[in-house]
């Protein structure tokens, strides 16, 4: 299939900072791409490269063949759906929805049927003589997609649409995105650093750090086959291990010497799934998310072929409703573990703090990731103590773009 | 009850100085005009006699030179302001003040010296004397293109002459348009301050949305950017307009005799001729002629406010009633 919107090379600088750098990729006709990154990764600058409100330094951005690079804002076939909405103050919720009609100078009866059939749609009829002051923060963002649909672009941009509502409101906005972008069958490019709407809407995301693409792929690619450091810690939480391969036993799996791990009796490394063909002495950076880990007490009763099991101390103990995290330690190093609530093995001995417990894993359950160890960054955890961080969780709502 | 009191009491400091400094000169300048006038300059007794003399046909003339020449610098202030406060309001932070600075330089100049300046520049040997008989000539050979009844009309309006242009009586110093020109001049920083800090308040990401929606650069500016700085532009029309109504030394200086307006008039009439009532009711004359209309705008307006709202409540119910259209 003819990829839809395409980048080429696109680089964008804001004096010395290059907020896009060499960005590449494309977007299928009809998909729900989203581009997730923190705060200042230059995903805004992409959206408002797209948009024509920024030129791009170097590189060639292509809508549908036709290279858009040059374009003014007002001849390209996009429009945006701004974060703040910037719905008209002085204008109805009817005639903000009609301004890109009127500005086209369409016929009086088309315009009323396509607005108010954009009203429908968004279900805001009762309130189209209404001002934007009038109307509440949910009901200004269905405005703001309908002002934007009605004109019929062939790409929808979506800047944080949803950053400055409240968490209900968000989850039943998520939804209703969701259905209006099966409605309308375009191509919907979406901006957040909130990485559970990018999960739930995308077709595929691309994932963004420092202006540079770390990997574009579906969520679930994204999450179970994190590429770097910055990728797996970023989308959900993750302990990193470095290590170095001491043997490879078998084709697909090889053992790893932790360091970490090095003072324990009777541990001689840690059995790893080998999809990027390591061989021995290579260096390898492990990522194992915290939900993979088993804990008990006991020793684990069922076997599997490649397990790895380790004695550990319960440091703490968070109780969260649908999960418990546990800090674990291991010698000196600390580990993230989340575990559901199995209420129906009643016998299962509960875990307290200072407890010494069991913890096991499949070897199929660590990825090993591009870049070679997690990097000095601040967005990451410390390596040391390998503490989850949930940057997405802990940021607030993006700044503007600089 | 406390609260009404509250109320009162925070008001009534500028109630009292309006009552003081407008209101009751302003009845006191109406009651003048009820009154004769004594050789001494006084105000005499009771009698209509002022109202009398009034009724000189010279006088709608001039009334109505000065409205259309008010309006004439209002609108070339507003379009020269407008412009200058945009590109203002999207300086930097630090370039704007800088250059508000510089718009309001000129105030450190006294006034009547700088009109003594724009004299000099007026001099019929200077260059912009050159520009003017360029553009008198260029405004007869459009005139002269005119259907007959609007070449009368704009005549009757005095916005043409009847006389083709003569290089020996077509001055620019002692003309309209001199005054004109200095007016804006002397005016355009209170027509730019105004529309500069609405421009300021003013949501850029508007402008941005509208052309993403497809608008060119000027439909955004009409549709967005001016109804979004609406109370600006009012009270910097009203920052114009109103002391251009009022201006006297200006059309003094450079208007010569072809541009006495209503205020080099009551000026006349109370130094030189003394004659106090007769120029209140000028001034009374002149006030009535520029707020009647206003009024009748105004009022106009709220009726077709009246109006609207009832069609968006007719269309409402419309569609609550479920027929779309």
């Amino acid at each position: 299939m003819g990829e839809f919107l395409e980048f080429q090379g696109v680089t964008k600088r804001f004096g010395s900072v290059r907020a896009v750098n060499n960005v590449s990729f494309s977007v299928k006709r009809g998909e729900f791409f989203s581009l997730l990154g923190p705060s200042g990764c230059g995903k805004t600058t992409l959206l408002r490269l797209i948009a024509g409100f920024e030129q791009p330094d170097a590189g060639r951005i292509l809508l549908d063949g036709q290279d858009i690079t040059q374009l003014p804002p007002n001849h390209r076939n996009v429009n945006t759906v701004f974060q703040n909405y910037a719905l008209f103050p002085h204008m109805t919720v009817f005639e903000n929805i009609a301004f890109g009609l009127r500005g086209a100078r369409r016929p009086k009866d088309e315009i009323e049927h396509e607005v108010h059939a954009m009203l429908k749609l968004v279900q805001m009829e009762d309130k189209a003589e209404h001002l934007p002051s009038q109307i509440s923060g949910g009901q200004k963002q269905r405005v703001a997609s309908a002002r934007a649909l009605v004109n019929k672009p062939s790409d929808l941009l979506l800047d944080e649409p949803l950053a400055a509502l409240d968490l209900k409101l968000r989850q039943r906005m998520l939804l209703e995105l969701d259905l209006i972008h099966d409605q309308v069958g375009i191509t919907f490019l979406y901006v957040t650093h909130d990485q559970g709407e990018a999960m739930s809407l995308s077709d595929r995301i691309a994932v963004m750090h420092s202006g540079v693409c770390e990997q574009i792929a579906t969520p679930a690619e994204v999450y179970e086959a994190p590429k770097t450091s910055f990728v797996a810690s970023f989308i959900g939480d993750t302990n990193f291990f470095d290590g170095i391969v001491a043997s490879a036993p078998e084709d697909d799996y090889c053992i790893v010497e932790i360091p970490d791990f090095a003072d324990i009796e009777g541990f001689n490394g840690v059995l790893c799934y080998n999809d990027k063909k390591k061989t021995v002495g290579d260096h390898v950076n492990l990522s194992i998310r915290p939900e993979k880990f088993g804990i008990s007490i006991d020793p684990p009763k069922r076997q599997f072929a490649h397990m790895n099991a380790l004695r550990a101390k319960v440091e703490d103990i968070i109780y969260t409703g649908n999960h418990t995290n546990y800090w674990v330690s291991v010698g000196e190093r600390r580990i993230a573990v989340y575990q559901q609530h199995a209420g129906y093995l009643l016998d299962e001995k509960p875990i307290r703090w200072g407890d010494e417990v069991w913890l096991y894993w499949n070897a199929d359950s660590g990825y090993m990731l591009d870049d070679d160890a997690a990097p000095d960054d601040p967005l990451l955890p410390p390596k040391t103590s390998s503490a989850p961080a949930s940057p997405s969780r802990a940021d607030d709502a993006e700044g503007t773009a600089p | 009850m406390t609260k009404k009191f509250r109320e009162v009491v925070v008001t009534a400091p500028s109630f009292l100085w309006l009552m003081l400094f407008f209101a009751i000169p302003s009845i006191i300048v109406v009651a003048f005009t009820f009154h004769g006038h004594t050789p001494n300059g006084g105000v005499g007794e009771w009698s209509l006699s002022t109202w009398r003399e009034l009724v000189d046909p010279d006088y709608p003339v001039i009334v109505w030179k000065t409205i259309r020449i008010s309006f004439e610098i209002t609108f070339w202030c507003i379009l020269l302001a407008l412009p200058c406060a945009y590109a203002i309001a999207r300086m930097k932070t630090k370039w704007r003040a800088i250059v508000a600075g510089a718009i309001m330089l000129p105030f450190w100049t006294n006034f009547v010296v700088r009109v003594f300046a724009w004299k000099t520049m007026l001099h019929p040997d200077g260059w912009l004397q050159s520009c003017y008989f360029a553009f008198i000539q260029f405004r007869a050979w459009l005139f002269d293109g005119l259907p007959p009844f609007l070449r009368d009309f704009f005549i009757w309006v005095h916005l043409a002459s009847p006389t083709p242009p003569d290089p020996a009586s077509s001055t620019i110093l002692d003309s309209e348009t001199a005054v004109i020109l200095v007016s804006v001049y002397t005016l355009l920083p209170f027509a730019i301050m105004p529309l500069y800090s609405a421009a300021e308040k003013f949501d850029f990401s508007l402008m941005e949305a509208a052309r993403d929606l497809g608008a060119k650069s000027f439909y955004a500016f009409r549709k967005v950017f001016l109804p979004g700085i609406r109370q600006g532009l009012i009270s910097a029309i009203l920052m114009v307009f109103i002391p251009a109504i009022g201006s006297y030394v200006i059309p003094q200086m450079l208007g010569g005799t072809n541009c006495v307006l209503i205020g080099n008039k009551i000026f006349m009439r109370a130094i030189q001729n003394r004659n106090i009532p007769h120029a209140s009711a000028l001034a009374t004359l002149m006030a009535v002629s520029v707020f009647l209309p206003l009024l009748c705008a105004l009022w106009w307006r709220r009726h077709q406010a009246a109006r609207e709202r009832r069609q968006v409540e007719i269309r409402a119910a419309r569609l609550m009633l479920g027929g779309t259209k």
